[in-house]
């Protein structure tokens, strides 16, 4: 239990972050068996579909982008809060993003973690997964820079190397003052060595602190790039419902708009079981509340507009497309879409939905749901209701797919798990930063 | 004569060690020779010890522009080296290319920062591990003057007449 009464002083915040590192509880190993369970039936699933071949997939024609894509769109998009709490609120010194900001940048590296995965899943060879990249290679070709598919992977890429740099670096002070405080001899050593030998001396702040900033700079536009470049693999295809130049900022704000959903999720919870209530505050969940208020009020937009363009256009297939998406086959899905993306985030305008705990835990359940079955309306509902209505087709998820989605679940907490009890979940020094400097004026 | 003796001083308020540092540069001692080892960047610190910019950024740039470069380079060279039209796209097509080189210069722009702050936080500046103390991460501040044998006495008097916890000696090689 933290002192909650006592105020947050430097070597209080020091006691309570790292007593979230103690000797994981019965609770946390059995929850941690749990999702390694469901991450060994999703193992299983994909060794079945290597075996076997991608047909036990769902896909059939004319749908062959299917909950895979939809997938690494929905974990990509998830990924883009962390550096946006990170890197560009740290621009604007949002101060609500300090105490949550680790929290939401281990989420980014986790999530391109399983992100990356889907791509790979998705492919009939897998083990041929190198080809994307430019090698000189015996065939003597390279790959083809015009591509979007190429764009992808080193936008993907680059983007996992400078969020885990981001990660990394932005610890290295903390793991410095966990290296100062364990006693078992393995785990000094390796905190040691993590740490870099950070001593904390006013030439190491001074590069830290200018190189961060430098980080912060590169990963802002990093994070718009990123989406934007995921949203033209369907854009740059001349497919009814993905051709369209609003793509990058729909989904770069969808992609906020979930990364934030996730957030909430994951901090209430470590908020409870941890006793953080001092750390993250109720305004830190207003600050997140707001974002999504806003980037909420961007895709409800996105779905009126694009309705609006298929309509003025006056192009059939694609008025087609949209009349299809909101009252054919797929219609629960794209309502589930609009109520829980649009609809419910409205009550967020109420400041007492804003400051509640429970409320917002419920509405980032919804919004998660939401931002998932969007990726899912804008991969399948395109493929599946083209040009050519003899070349209209539905496609079902096979349990095969549904298996490895689980997994892919299950592959994100597992990491997320080991992290809560083995970094510190909070930054130790930046919470330190936004303390007032202890002086002898202020002494009790 | 040699500066080889450490002196370090425990505090518990800033105030105490931006004052130590004030008597400390009126006695003589070189900005160069004082460390302040902290939990937390504190500016008023670094604006009493360091006047230079960190040369992180010119690593940055470097790295930046080194990226820029190669992704340039690797999207041209590739293309023209195996001529062949898609799309009815020109084969050295700027704007799809703009997007690599893009994602090259962010990415050894981070990779050329982190080595710039590795290589410069950790060279010659760095003061001994001995002088180091655990609670320099936790909640007190450490003074660090290097000095030579005659002043250190000088120096501890500035640190207890600053309101030092504690002060330490420790002989430099």
């Amino acid at each position: 239990m933290s002192n909650q009464s006592a105020p947050l002083t430097y070597s209080r915040v020091n006691d309570d972050i790292m007593r979230m590192l103690e000797k994981p509880s019965l609770k946390w190993l059995a929850l941690f068996v749990f999702d390694l369970s469901v991450l060994g039936i999703g193992a299983m699933c994909f060794i079945y579909q290597v075996y076997t071949g991608l047909g036990v997939a769902g896909y059939s024609h004319p749908v062959f982008w299917g909950v895979y894509i939809t997938n690494f769109v929905f974990w990509v998009g998830i990924a883009h809060s962390g550096t946006l709490i990170s890197a560009i609120l740290f621009l604007f010194r949002a101060r609500f993003r300090m105490s949550i900001y680790r929290i939401s940048e281990a989420m980014t590296v986790f999530a391109v973690m399983t992100a990356g995965l889907f791509p790979i899943i998705h492919l009939g060879r897998p083990w041929n997964f190198y080809w994307l990249l430019p090698y000189p290679n015996q065939r003597e070709l390279w790959i083809n820079f015009k591509s979007p598919l190429i764009w992808d992977v080193f936008a993907v890429s680059t983007y996992a190397t400078v969020s885990i740099l981001f990660f990394y670096v932005g610890m290295i002070p903390d793991l410095a003052a966990i290296r100062d405080r364990v006693v078992e001899k393995p785990r000094k050593f390796i905190y040691s060595i993590l740490s870099l030998g950070w001593k904390g001396s006013n030439w190491e702040w001074m590069h830290y602190t200018r190189a961060y900033l430098y980080f912060a700079a590169f990963a802002a536009p990093l994070v718009i790039s990123v989406h934007s470049v995921v949203s033209w693999d369907f854009a740059m295809a001349n497919t009814p419902g993905w051709h369209t130049t609003i793509f990058p900022p729909y989904f770069v704000a969808g992609a906020i708009f979930s990364g934030l959903g996730l957030v909430i999720s994951l901090c209430v919870p470590i908020r409870k079981i941890f006793h953080l209530e001092d750390y993250i505050t109720v305004d830190n969940f207003e600050g997140m509340a707001k974002l999504i208020m806003l980037t909420s009020g961007i895709i409800g937009y996105a779905y009126a507009a694009e309705f609006f363009m298929a309509w003025y256009s006056g192009n059939p297939h694609e008025w087609g497309q949209f009349v299809y998406r909101a009252t054919g086959d797929y219609a629960l899905f794209y309502w589930i879409m609009v109520v829980c993306n649009v609809i419910i985030p409205i009550s967020l305008w109420f400041k007492k939905v804003r400051t509640n705990i429970k409320a917002l835990f419920v509405i980032s359940l919804f919004i998660n749901i939401g931002m998932w079955f969007e990726r899912f309306n804008i991969i399948v509902i395109s493929l599946s209701h083209e040009f050519d209505p003899g070349n209209w087709g539905v496609y079902k998820p096979s349990l095969i797919e549904i298996g490895i989605t689980a997994g892919s679940f299950a592959w994100f907490f597992m990491f997320f798990l080991l992290f809560i009890k083995t970094l510190p979940a909070i930054s130790i020094a930046e919470m330190k930063e936004i303390l007032p400097v202890p002086r002898k004026g202020a002494k009790q | 004569m040699k500066k080889n003796q450490g002196v370090v001083g425990v505090y518990s308020y800033v105030d105490s060690v931006l004052e130590a540092i004030r008597r400390l540069k009126n006695a003589g001692h070189e900005k160069r020779d004082i460390r302040v080892f902290s939990p937390t960047p504190i500016h008023e610190i670094e604006e009493a010890l360091i006047e230079e910019e960190s040369i992180v950024r010119f690593f940055t740039l470097a790295g930046a522009t080194l990226g820029c470069i190669c992704g340039i380079g690797i999207t041209v060279l590739t293309s023209a080296d195996w001529p062949i039209h898609v799309s009815a796209k020109p084969i050295v097509s700027i704007p799809p290319f703009m997007i690599i080189v893009f994602e090259m210069t962010v990415l050894m722009g981070a990779l050329s920062t982190l080595i710039g702050l590795v290589v410069n936080a950790r060279i010659r500046r760095n003061a001994p591990v001995s002088l180091y103390d655990p609670r320099f991460s936790d909640d007190k501040f450490g003074l660090a003057v290097v000095c030579e044998k005659d002043r250190v006495r000088d120096v501890e008097k500035i640190m207890n007449d600053t309101e030092a916890e504690e002060v330490k000696f420790e002989g430099l090689h």
